[in-house]
């Protein structure tokens, strides 16, 4: 099984972001990036795959500045072997909807005939949860999202996805795409040495000319502001205060 | 004069709006129709447009009949065959398209539940268009709000797709009136189908007495302050006493303490209830991110600088291990 899988370099997850003054979007120069979680565990997936010797190679794909030849290398650190960056300038990128970067990675997958996309259920910066489906979407090929354990069963992958009431289980004929939950394993480190080797390892350079992706805009961003603030509480001395306080409110009886 | 101009702009306006016309997904488990469904269908109103309902399943015409009373749904189209069974995203997606060429409508939504989730990109990339996620404001037909970054910075987008295709944050709206509406039913195509994609092999639903924590009007979370899954049946007894669902947070979730599919935050569910009491929980960002519009924020803790504080409205600075059966007794 050949493995495609999609990262993303975001403003890391411990990072209070804040609203640039222009309304523009968010202050994210000198802001600490790293690759979204999500993706990391995508890519585990896809090398423990790799360990169990069922896939035979990890491709990881990104689509963004420069910087994201960054995530990529961290990528190639933690077991992928061969990385892929559709590079573009940083104001373009930031344009970039999953629209465009899920035609971008189904482009690939089909000329080169992958037997699956992994990709993170969602970026932490855009939220958007999409890129896996639209990929799945303009492929034709199955999907299973919100994977929280997957088997590999013949041509197909039997996996558990997180659903809102529990737990569902759906079989994917390959190729397909699919998208990791927080729950399907713990992303390793990259250790010294094999960063030191994943500087060696190719790092293919595309286009969104190369592969043929239109970048119009379809959504464009008005405006970004911060979230009403609450305002400030109070501490309350005891559980006789409190109950006192939220009867007042009428919020409990 | 004038008046004739009137009357002209009027129909203009009156023949746009037969043109636009929005279609709302319907969530549902081929027996009830599923709340944020109600959620949804607000949102659609929003759009000043004639609101159509699909309704796609394995046996969808019960769950058709009581989405035909909604207040201002106007017409339920229904989609019933064997291979919509569990609706899956590859064939209710073929079912989603095929309406849309028959009935050529101008947005196309859900609710941003897992369903929607995993259906609505689906579609939009046969659309060919571009979807927007979890919206929690309409501010025109073209014109939408959405959360980024954990809810920290909201985002106002104007789509020029084709079509508009999203999902919809259920706390952000109202639910819709369940009675009142009579809609006209009609069948849907069920469009080219495939069964050789995927298959639904089960599911294991977590089955609680406690209210749904989508719906619940008091939510009771604990976090790592817990220290076991044991140690949780003091929130389950102060939750049965308050009539409140029980939440988590993703360390109470990580440590095995409670299921995935009661995780508050940024990767799990977004509530808002009228109550909220985080009990042992710190407040990083990504919890923040899915609680912070409930309407009353309670936090106990025993560590007076943990962040929870800071957005809590009463906060009780306390062993979670006395506070809590303390209040459960207060109560009864």
């Amino acid at each position: 099984m050949k493995v495609l899988v999609g990262v993303k370099r975001v403003v890391d997850y411990a990072v209070k972001v804040r609203v640039r003054p222009d309304k523009k979007g968010v202050i994210t120069d000198n802001v600490q990036h790293s690759m979204n979680p999500f993706d990391e565990i995508a890519l585990e997936e896809a090398v423990k795959l790799k360990e169990a010797k069922k896939a035979k190679e990890i491709v990881a794909v990104s689509f963004g500045p420069a910087k994201a030849q960054e995530t990529l290398r961290t990528a190639l650190a933690k077991g992928a072997d061969k990385a892929i960056h559709i590079e573009v300038d940083a104001k373009t990128a930031e344009k970039l909807e999953p629209f465009h970067v899920a035609k971008a990675l189904a482009k690939i997958a089909k000329d080169d005939n992958y037997d699956a996309v992994f990709v993170g259920k969602q970026a932490i910066d855009d939220d958007a949860n999409q890129t896996g489906q639209l990929i799945a979407g303009f492929l034709n090929w199955p999907q299973a999202t919100f994977a929280s354990k997957v088997e590999v069963d013949g041509k197909a992958l039997k996996v558990t996805r997180e659903i809102d009431g529990g737990l569902d289980t759906v079989k994917v004929n390959l190729p397909a795409v699919l998208s990791a939950d927080l729950r399907l394993n713990e992303p390793r480190y990259a250790t010294l040495p094999n960063i030191m080797k994943a500087k060696k390892k190719p790092l293919e350079k595309k286009t969104p000319k190369d592969l043929g992706i239109d970048l119009t805009s379809q959504t464009e961003v008005l405006e970004v502001s911060e979230p009403p603030a609450r305002t400030g509480g109070e501490f309350v001395e005891d559980v006789n205060a409190l109950l006192a306080k939220l009867r007042e409110k009428g919020a409990i009886p | 004069m004038l008046a004739s101009k009137v009357s002209v702009l009027r129909n203009f306006s009156a023949i746009g709006a037969r043109f636009n016309s929005t279609l709302v997904i319907a969530e549902h488990d081929d027996a009830k129709l599923s709340g944020i469904t109600l959620n949804a269908i607000t949102a659609a109103q929003k759009l000043n447009q004639d609101i159509s309902v699909l309704v796609a399943g394995a046996s969808s015409a019960k769950v058709a009949e009581e989405v035909s009373k909604i207040a201002n749904v106007k017409r339920v189209l229904v989609a019933q065959d064997d291979k919509l069974k569990a609706q899956l995203p590859e064939r209710v997606s073929e079912t989603v398209v095929a309406a849309q060429k028959q009935f050529n409508f101008t947005h196309i939504l859900a609710g941003a539940s897992s369903f929607g989730r995993g259906l609505i990109p689906r579609v939009a990339a046969q659309l060919d268009v571009s979807p927007i996620s979890e919206i929690t404001t309409v501010h025109s037909t073209d014109t939408f709000s959405r959360p980024t970054y954990a809810g920290n910075a909201i985002a106002k987008v104007k789509s020029s797709a084709a079509i508009k295709v999203f999902t919809v944050r259920g706390t952000a709206f109202e639910q819709a009136a369940s009675s009142g509406g009579s809609a006209a039913t009609e069948q849907s195509p069920i469009g080219d189908v495939k069964t050789d994609l995927s298959e639904f092999l089960g599911q294991e639903l977590v089955k609680s007495d406690r209210p749904d924590l989508g719906s619940a009007k008091i939510i009771i979370s604990g976090g790592r302050g817990l220290k076991s899954g044991d140690n949780f049946k003091l929130l389950y007894e102060l939750a049965d006493k308050l009539g409140a669902a029980v939440g988590a947070s993703r360390a109470a979730v990580d440590a095995g303490f409670v299921a995935n599919d009661l995780q508050i935050g940024q990767t799990g569910k977004i509530v808002a209830p009228e109550l909220y009491i985080a009990v042992g929980i710190s407040g990083a960002i990504q919890h923040i991110a899915g609680m912070k519009d409930s309407k009353i924020i309670v936090a106990i803790n025993k560590d007076k600088e943990a962040p929870i504080f800071q957005i809590a409205d009463y906060g009780l600075v306390a062993d979670l291990f006395k506070a809590v059966p303390e209040i459960t007794a207060a109560l009864k």
